[in-house]
């Protein structure tokens, strides 16, 4: 136990580490490249994601293929935030208004774009909105006990119908382009190395916030009861405790974190757009947690690197085989390693 | 009786006017304006060629006087062509009119309506209502009977204006409107009733857009109903959620591509690529099918989220394989003649072609699906298995080959979907993508292993989305049916048709 | 949602409660499970219910349980419609439930198991703000006892024989603390010694609590010394003493004669 929490430790130490070295001159040896520390702080956010979908998959069973819908959400909230802060210094100039909607020729913000100048409120949204959708979804579907692959479908469906409609220019959140041309946040230029580095430990401490209060939440009496509902709902039901909201809590929570992964991530890449929405991504998701080990944060957070890892490493030497990978795998993993690498790691200690 | 009299006692006078006006087609510009015009008039066929040869610079003037069309380049001795100004013009236009509505041509009646009905005026109604009389195509009436109408309204007579109104107000096109919205301002003490008119054209109008919606519905229920039955096979036989089902119709459309460009060679086969394409797209689907259960599903039994990732994994692995095989842009697949054009049904309903046999294609693999499970032993056997698996295993039914051949019927079916997809959407490495959300609403909807709830949820789904879609826009469409299916399943967990008779549980 | 929560945080009563089913009528694509099946369980009773496969006496439970929703008829435990809430609020009404096939938490220690089952409030703010006090740890532990669990407190549920599993069931009724404990089948794979164990145990908890048992094992039944009732074809057959339901010719015909 001990060893695990210090390897932890050590872990989030050389992350943290990261931007200090980026600042280093490009001389020093010891020097690393700012699109290193980018597609490090990207990854963070999507291990945040990854222990989001764990809590729900891995920890209660509810298998959802639209946890990207939550994070796509929770990036919009932010990025509407950026694009109110833009201000007259867009390309039309607009004091008010983004550049897309004078460029729709609206004549005014829509009603649903009021407050979100002001960050709490945005931020609050980016949690908030998600929250709500899981609810409302949730509710739906746990009360009818629409459970195992039903779930996992309408819920995929349910990223798909938010994609298309997010593709449209009337929706009022900038169509096929989305959000982008991002200026500042918090009054800090976004395209500074300060920001940048703020940005990494914003992600980096949120990492390390929602992991502690995951793995308190299932060392308590609720984790047992999560874990009971995984392995056999209806047995749970006749001890008394109700099913529905016990799923819903912990999807609605669930969905929050993976708002907040979209919001942490958005700043960081600079750009927002309906693909986020794309069924595709929330399945990767799915991989990610999948590969690492579901059912064990570590796993989760480490899934996500890893995968990330392998996809970067992949699309920049042979990006054609970078989908044929993945799709292996898909497959590889619940045959040859159902328990992930956690699984695959605990395995060898227990022979040794 | 009366009638004909009057044509038999009027047929030798009319001969001696039409023999005693054709050379007065060479005379002077006054002259030939009223010879045409009487001509127009007098309804001989003999005169057609003859206005037609005026009309185009090709009639002659011979030396004796008399007129005689110009055969070839060659212009005889003494004979010059016949010129025309502008007022014979005029009258050319309307007497060939007039004449060619007495025509044997189909093509050439209905020309010359299209040409009444451009520049109506109250002297065609006599020719229009003869010809009417007489007129047996269904098409060419149709459009008569609308130059009447206008012709009709543009007479200064009130009665006649009527008849007009009532003409155009029993057809059903958006022409007749426009004729009457037209005159609406011209004919103030008529409104009443051209309002009426305008009414009911909009009431047969409306009725067609019905029709056409109820048609496009049936269409994208179709397409539904073959990419959802194979899924339906495999997830209500299995309990396994194919989720590579999309990337195998998608390979039945690359199948069909294939099978076309083989054929491309053999003039013999060309006609017949579509026909080949059907059991080669259902083997070769067939054949992946049972591959991935042998190989891979088989070990999840009883894993059903493992199995999806496992299946999708399948699916990104065979999408971008035909991605690298083939490329990622759009391959052409030519339809065969038969499966061209558009069909036009009565009350003006038109539908294409190609997707009139989808429906009934789709209804063929249904009703083949249906045969192979209730009428062959491989489908008693899928029965047994269903209901219980361990004792059909003590029956001595080896599941295992059942369950194999189960998912091979299932994927099979999805081939065929990619045949038929091939026919009216884009053959891309991610046709199967945009099929696939969709078929599993249909499945969820329907309810597990029903054919039946399979049938009347993708027609379900298919009409209500195209009833939704003009109203509310194609995304919100799909958005709305989600959340309708969400509600629905409130009431029916298990789908319309419940495998078990536990859906009362309300 | 609030009154069970409110029930489950009352201190134990004493059972005043019986069981009421008039009338119930359960079908499934036309045939009928339960046709016309009207039962009385008094306050403290404790019932035996015997009949051949397909009497109906699973769909009974569920009826009971909420897990079934009748077609006609009624279900009351005390004054309160059981055919009108769902699992959870009847078992917080205190109703519990042994199923037939033992299911336990494998992946959850015997501890937890009793744990989750032990009486408090179920929803999630409180389950996770809920901290082992000495007393409920007190009371686990006796359980764990009786149920002869206490050297296995900390293994997965999973590793449990199959006659462990069907004590640490048991275990987790008694932790529900319920006033009518219906119990199905509870001596299926169970060593003679612990088939009387059994009974002692549900004769003993019986008195306090309504219980109703299923089971085939006329031994068994026997050793209850209770009321039995007797199904067929999803309605009542026969109903009395053991003795008086021996000698029913009727009952001899459809199940003893057999």
């Amino acid at each position: 136990m001990m060893t695990r929490r210090i390897v932890l430790l050590v872990a989030v130490l050389l992350l943290a580490l990261l931007p200090v070295l980026n600042a280093l001159p490009s001389s020093n040896p010891l020097h690393v490249s700012d699109f290193l520390v980018s597609i490090i702080g990207k990854w963070i956010c999507y291990a945040i994601l990854a222990l989001a979908l764990d809590l729900a998959w891995g920890y209660a069973g509810i298998l959802s293929l639209g946890h990207g819908a939550f994070f796509a959400l929770g990036g919009y909230a932010i990025g509407m935030h950026l694009m109110r802060l833009i201000g007259p210094r867009g390309v039309y100039g607009h004091p008010v208004l983004p550049d897309f909607m004078v460029f729709l020729g609206y004549r005014e913000l829509p009603w649903f774009w009021l407050g979100f100048d002001w960050f709490p409120f945005a931020f609050l949204m980016a949690l908030v909105v998600p929250g709500l959708l899981a609810l409302v979804v949730g509710y739906l579907a746990f009360r009818s006990r629409i459970t195992g692959v039903y779930l996992s479908i309408i819920t995929q469906a349910l990223t798909y119908a938010l994609m298309l409609a997010f593709f449209r220019n009337d929706m009022g959140f900038g169509g096929n382009n989305g959000f982008t041309d991002f200026k500042e946040l918090l009054g800090l230029p976004l395209n500074s190395g300060t920001t940048r580095a703020i940005l990494f430990y914003a992600a980096l401490v949120s990492l390390v916030v929602v992991f502690l209060l995951c793995s308190a939440l299932t060392r308590t009496k609720y984790g047992r009861v999560l874990t009971a509902i995984r392995d056999a709902e209806s047995r749970v039901r006749f001890l008394g405790y109700s099913v529905t909201q016990h799923k819903l809590f912990v999807f609605v929570l669930s969905a929050m974190i993976a708002g907040l992964a979209g919001a942490l991530y958005v700043p960081l890449v600079g750009i927002i757009n309906p693909g986020e929405f794309s069924p595709g991504n929330s399945i990767e998701a799915v991989v990610w947690v999948a590969f690492g080990g579901r059912g064990t944060l570590v796993g989760a957070v480490l899934g996500a690197f890893s995968v990330n890892a392998l996809k970067t490493w992949l699309t920049s030497v042979a990006p054609d085989l970078w989908l044929i990978a993945l799709g292996c795998l898909f497959v590889a993993v619940p045959l040859l390693l159902p328990k992930g690498l956690v699984g695959l790691v605990r395995r060898r200690k227990g022979k040794a | 009786m009366l009638l004909l009299g009057l044509f038999l006692l009027l047929g030798p006078a009319r001969a001696q006017a039409f023999d005693s006006l054709v050379p007065r087609l060479g005379g002077s510009f006054a002259e030939q304006a009223e010879a045409v015009e009487r001509l127009g008039a007098l309804g001989d066929a003999r005169a057609l060629p003859l206005l037609q040869a005026l009309a185009d610079s090709r009639l002659l003037k011979l030396a004796d006087g008399g007129v005689a069309v110009q055969q070839g380049s060659a212009v005889p001795e003494g004979a010059s062509p016949v010129r025309i100004n502008n007022r014979v013009r005029v009258a050319l236009r309307g007497a060939l009119g007039r004449l060619q509505l007495a025509s044997p041509v189909a093509a050439q009646r209905l020309s010359a309506a299209e040409a009444i009905l451009r520049n109506r005026s109250a002297e065609d109604i006599p020719a229009l209502e003869a010809a009417l009389a007489r007129e047996q195509n269904a098409q060419v009436r149709e459009r008569m009977e609308l130059a009447l109408g206008g012709s009709r309204l543009a007479s200064a007579d009130a009665a006649a204006k009527r008849a007009g109104i009532a003409t155009l107000g029993a057809s059903s096109s958006p022409e007749a409107r426009n004729l009457l919205l037209a005159s609406r301002a011209a004919n103030a003490e008529l409104g009443a009733e051209i309002d009426a008119a305008v009414a009911a054209i909009d009431r047969k109008l409306q009725l067609r857009q019905a029709a056409e919606t109820f048609f496009q519905g049936l269409s994208l229920g179709s397409v539904l109903l073959l990419a959802a039955l194979g899924l339906a096979v495999t997830f209500g036989v299995m309990g396994v959620i194919n989720m590579a089902h999309g990337e195998f119709v998608m390979i039945g459309a690359y199948a069909t591509v294939v099978v076309q460009e083989f054929c491309r060679n053999i003039p013999a086969l060309q006609p017949w690529s579509l026909p080949l394409a059907i059991p080669v797209a259902f083997l070769v689907t067939a054949v992946i099918g049972a591959a991935m259960e042998r190989g891979l599903i088989r070990h999840l039994y009883g894993r059903p989220l493992e199995t999806l990732l496992l299946t999708f994994g399948v699916g990104m692995v065979l999408q971008q394989v035909v991605r690298l095989v083939f490329g990622a842009q759009n391959r052409e697949v030519i339809s065969p003649a038969w499966m061209m054009g558009t069909l036009v049904l009565p009350g003006g309903v038109t539908i294409t072609q190609n997707r009139a046999w989808i429906i009934l294609f789709a209804l063929a693999v249904l009703l083949a699906t249906l045969a192979a499970i209730r009428l062959t032993r491989f489908g008693l056997e899928m029965r047994a298995v269903v209901q219980n698996r361990r004792i059909a295993a003590t029956m001595g039914i080896r599941t295992g080959r059942v369950d194999a051949m189960t998912f091979a019927f299932g994927s099979g079916i999805a081939g065929l979907a990619g045949v038929a997809l091939s026919q009216i959407d884009n053959v891309s490495p991610n046709l199967g993508t945009g099929y696939i959300i969709d078929s599993f609403m249909v499945v969820v909807f329907g309810g597990v292993g029903s054919l039946m709830g399979t049938l009347i949820g993708a027609f379900t789904l298919g009409l209500v989305n195209k009833i939704l879609e003009p109203y509310a826009g194609v995304v919100l469409a799909k958005v709305l049916l989600l959340v309708g299916i969400m509600l629905f399943i409130q009431r029916r967990p298990k789908g319309l048709f419940a495998l078990k008779g536990r859906a009362a549980d309300q | 949602m609030m009154e069970p929560e409110a029930l489950a945080t009352m201190p134990h009563a004493i059972s005043t409660q019986g069981l009421y089913l008039d009338g119930v009528t359960v079908a499934f694509d036309g045939f009928r499970a339960l046709n016309n099946l009207s039962l009385i369980v008094e306050p403290g009773e404790l019932r035996a219910v015997i009949g051949p496969n397909g009497a109906g006496k699973t769909t009974m439970m569920d009826c009971i349980t909420g897990k079934t929703r009748p077609g006609s008829g009624i279900v009351k435990f005390g004054d309160r419609d059981l055919t009108r809430m769902d699992e959870a609020s009847i078992a917080n009404l205190g109703v519990g439930r042994k199923f037939q096939k033992p299911t336990v938490f494998d992946a959850l220690t015997v501890f937890e198991n009793l744990e989750l089952a032990l009486k408090a409030p179920r929803n999630p703010i409180a389950c996770i703000r809920w901290v082992l006090r000495g007393e409920a740890r007190a009371r686990i532990e006796k359980t764990m006892q009786e149920i002869g669990l206490t050297a296995r407190a900390h293994d997965l549920a999973g590793l449990l024989s199959h006659g462990q599993k069907q004590w640490l069931e048991i275990g987790m009724l008694l932790m529900q603390d319920p006033q009518l404990l219906l119990v199905d089948e509870p001596v299926a794979g169970m060593t003679d010694h612990e088939t009387e164990q059994t009974a002692a145990l549900l004769t003993g908890i019986a008195g306090e609590r309504s219980v109703v048992v299923v089971e085939h094992d006329l031994e068994f039944v026997k050793a209850l010394n209770s009321r039995v009732t007797v199904l067929h074809e999803g309605s009542v057959l026969s109903e009395g003493s053991i003795t008086h339901v021996q000698n029913d010719p009727r009952v001899v015909e459809v199940y003893l004669g057999r």
